[in-house]
């Protein structure tokens, strides 16, 4: 009967250590397993959960050229609130070109151009050329750039979808994804709302031409500073209109759904001061002439001007559903799209592949790990529990670090995790191997744990740090899935070392008596010794 | 248990020339394969567009693609994937309109061929395809290049560059497998890969740090012979080369086996190299020690000399502290 002095077994700083860990793995862990909606968790990659990611591009040239417009315009209502001919306002080739009837306007209309910012002016016997300075060119790319990711996101918020991410990715690509997406349908509808310019336009219907617009083409058309419109309602019919638009969708405020006389909805926007100046002086002077309310580039209504209207508010109407006007609604309130958006990479994961997914690596992860409990146990012994212990807090600790840092799990980042446990055995081979080397060496249990420990080390230091080298670079230059892969395998290295080289030791100096004292070497590291001596 | 009760060393280095010869062989196969035969490349490098139909009952992929003839879809690759009830069409064009709704058509034109959901739609934009491929490249490369790095550091150049040569090995040979069964190059080959370097290295070091301990180790100038030193190092190691190979190899087979087919590719390259990781740092990094010309004895002075400069330093700081310098 062993005395109850020599089996006790001794708490150590490497055991408290462990366990500490422990309770804070499980601590972080747990609302991860139970995907509980208190505390931090392990938020499942679209590849598991299903949605949509997308990554855009931006047509930022575009943008340039509404920049150029919007200055056309500005140029048009300064003349005309001013009382100042200017002829030929247009927009080509990058320049807005005009001339000067008036030589007499000339300090007034230059006072006027120095105030727009980044264009130069070139000037000679009263014919401007206008054009945008590179650096412009440059800021209005990046501002298109940073105002889709806003108008994105805003447009998003609104829409009602849990947990949507719009990011910049790299220089000039947007992120976006949406976990929330189940359906094609709601797919279908989040990327018309994401995608849609909603840029709002009042034109001038040009009165002297209107009625020959089915004999005109573009060419000519554009000759008469005009262009032809197709009706939003009735494709066949189009509208003539003046290409310089009176104002457009920076100068809305709000957008909301309402009701027309027929209970029909219909959008009812409304200006801001300067917009509804600009409004009231255009309205009050084209009574009798037609205002074209275009949306996207399409016609949706040519109501006569009867008088002038203050107050800057408006209506379109174009046959919508409820769903669509709350959507075109939304894309108003939260402004447009300075320049288009294209789909430079798509992927949506329907919510059954995920499911499937995550039962495929949950199979694989169970017969993985149950094989190498196997194997460490027969091969081990107790020492091999000892390695299986250490393995599961691993796993727990891996869950909980990714939980800490917000980390995504994704179909490799399984794999990765699967991967880890084949890993994390391996630097308790190693220990296991160095004290078994000792044992045989005739060293004592005491002298066989500690000098293996201490012989492991540099290789457990080196081989895991090479590993982790390949981890990061994976991790910089990965993408999406293979960034989340890279995570896993990073923190799986790093937790295996604190684990094998600290727990596994601690565990090892907790239980020294009874080792010794059993003295059975083959239960407890799995070699038989032979004769002792 | 026990693998190897024997406490002799195993003459590894006398099997290095036919077991090299092989390696040489194959590694020229791999790249023979990788520049003639190329990759099947998935739609994260080459674009394109990949969409997974998930049917209710068994379907016959010539009858789809019979049906598909007269559509749009006719130049679709229309595949198994996984079971007989579930297909992938993999089409080459993508769409940059964000509005077009490529899944409704696919569903529209696979009408009549049963019951059916689609369950995944992939598109990457040719210039987002080329990007993953500069990117995956530099990462190899800069992985390759910290490692080498580091090796160098905490050993000596010798080690590093027979490293590397081992690495390079691996990741040509896992390469030439991939493109000689066809799977598809997609991003998780590429982490596989990148993985398959860590692995690699991973046996590599623990060989090469039992190399160091060994010469460190031995007083006899007798056994100062590099072959009998390697010799002694890799079977010292070899238990836990094949346990920890085993364990891995069986984890990685159930990924194989049960992971699910979207990481097919990853873990069959995965198979592979961890195989001749394993391999390869017997029977190709340690042989270009030899190789290299690292010499027993001049690496025993090195240490010595290390040591030496160690210990002065030593009593150089404890003069300092005991103010007698």
């Amino acid at each position: 009967m062993p005395s109850q002095e020599s089996t006790r077994m001794k708490l150590n700083y490497r055991v408290i250590l462990l366990l500490l860990a422990t309770i804070f793995g499980l601590i972080f862990s747990l609302p991860s397993f139970t995907q509980s909606s208190e505390g931090k968790k392990v938020t499942l990659g679209l590849d598991l959960q299903g949605g949509l990611h997308m990554l855009l591009g931006v047509k930022t040239e575009e943008a340039v050229d509404s920049q150029l417009k919007s200055i056309a315009s500005g140029l048009k209502h300064f003349g005309e609130h001013n009382d100042i001919l200017l002829d030929g306002i247009s927009v080509q080739d990058r320049t807005v070109t005009f001339e000067l009837l008036d030589n007499d306007d000339t300090t007034v209309i230059d006072e006027y151009l120095k105030s727009v910012e980044g264009t130069i002016v070139h000037a000679s016997e009263g014919k401007y050329v206008l054009s945008v300075t590179p650096e412009s060119v440059e800021k209005l790319k990046v501002q298109a750039i940073d105002q889709a990711i806003e108008t994105i996101r805003n447009r998003l918020d609104q829409f009602g979808l849990a947990e949507p991410t719009v990011a910049k990715q790299g220089v000039d690509k947007i992120l976006v994804e949406l976990p929330g997406i189940k359906t094609p349908q709601e797919e279908q509808r989040a990327r018309e709302l994401i995608s849609r310019a909603a840029k709002l336009e009042l034109m001038a219907v040009d009165e002297d031409r209107a009625m020959r617009v089915m004999e005109l083409d573009d060419a000519e058309a554009a000759s008469f500073g005009d262009k032809i419109l197709e009706d939003a309602l009735q494709p066949k019919m189009k509208h003539l209109v003046n290409d310089i638009p009176i104002l457009d969708g920076t100068m809305l405020t709000d957008a909301q759904v309402g009701y027309d006389q027929n209970n029909r909805p219909v959008i009812n926007f409304s200006l801001n001061s300067q917009g509804a100046q600009i409004f009231g002086d255009f309205t009050g002077k084209s009574v009798g002439k037609r205002l074209a309310i275009v949306l996207d580039g399409k016609v949706y209504s040519a109501p006569v001007i009867n008088e002038r209207i203050g107050g800057g508010s408006g209506q379109i109407s174009g046959n919508y559903t409820v769903e669509e006007a709350n959507d075109l609604a939304i894309a108003l309130r939260s402004g447009a799209l300075l320049a288009p958006i294209y789909m430079m990479e798509k992927r949506s994961v329907g919510p059954s592949l995920g499911a499937d997914s995550i039962k495929a690596s949950l199979v694989a992860f169970a017969t993985g790990a149950a094989l190498v409990v196997f194997f460490m146990i027969t091969y081990y012994g107790y020492s091999g529990v000892v390695a299986t212990t250490v393995m599961v807090v691993n796993i727990i600790l891996i869950i909980a670090f990714m939980a800490l840092f917000g980390a995504t799990l994704t179909l490799p980042g399984m794999a990765g995790i699967v991967l880890t446990v084949g890993m994390a055995v391996d630097a308790n081979v190693i220990i296991n191997e160095r004290i078994r080397e000792l044992l045989r060496e005739g060293a004592s249990v005491r002298r066989a744990i500690e000098g293996g420990y201490d012989n492991a080390l540099s290789t457990l230091v080196d081989a895991n740090l090479t590993t982790l080298i390949a981890a990061v670079a994976l991790y910089v230059y990965g993408t999406g899935p293979i960034k989340g892969f890279a995570v896993t395998l990073a923190v799986g290295i790093l937790v295996s070392m604190f684990t094998a080289i600290m727990g596994s030791h601690g565990i090892f100096q907790m239980l020294m008596n009874r080792i010794e004292k059993s003295g059975n070497m083959n239960r407890w590291f799995g070699i038989r010794l032979g004769h002792k001596g | 248990m026990e693998f190897f009760r024997a406490r002799k060393a195993f003459n590894f280095m006398g099997w290095v020339k036919p077991v090299f010869a092989f390696s040489l062989v194959i590694s020229l196969v791999a790249i023979y394969l990788i520049v003639t035969k190329g990759f099947v490349y998935g739609i994260d490098f080459a674009g394109g567009t990949v969409v997974q139909v998930k049917y209710e009952a068994p379907v016959r992929i010539d009858e789809i693609r019979k049906h598909l003839s007269t559509t749009p879809f006719a130049s679709a690759g229309i595949q198994e994937f996984g079971s007989s009830s579930e297909i992938v069409l993999r089409l080459q064009n993508t769409t940059a309109d964000v509005t077009k709704d490529t899944a409704a058509q696919v569903s529209d034109a696979l009408s009549g061929t049963g019951k059916f959901e689609i369950r995944r739609v992939d598109m990457v934009g040719p210039k987002v395809g080329k990007e993953l491929q500069t990117q995956g490249t530099i990462a190899l490369l800069f992985s390759v290049i910290g490692i080498l790095i580091y090796v160098a550091f905490r050993f000596e150049w010798r080690f590093a560059v027979a490293s590397i040569i081992a690495l390079v090995h691996d990741v040509l040979i896992t390469a030439g497998m991939v493109s000689l069964f066809n799977v598809e190059f997609d991003l998780t080959v590429l982490a596989a890969l990148l993985t398959i370097l860590g692995f690699s290295i991973n046996d590599t070091i623990v060989i090469f740090d039992r190399i160091r301990e060994t010469i460190h180790d031995t007083k006899e100038s007798g056994k100062y012979q590099m072959s009998v030193i390697i010799n002694e190092s890799v079977t010292n190691t070899l238990s836990r080369t094949i346990l920890t190979i085993t364990t891995v190899f069986f984890v990685v087979l159930t990924l194989f086996l049960f992971g699910g087919e979207i990481i097919h590719g990853f873990s069959f390259a995965m198979l592979i190299g961890v195989i001749f990781g394993a391999y390869s740092s017997i029977f190709v990094a340690s042989p270009f020690l030899i190789w290299f010309g690292y010499d027993v004895a001049q690496a025993k002075a090195a240490q010595a000399e290390k040591r030496r400069q160690h210990a002065e330093k030593e009593k150089m700081r404890a003069q300092f502290e005991q103010g007698v310098v």
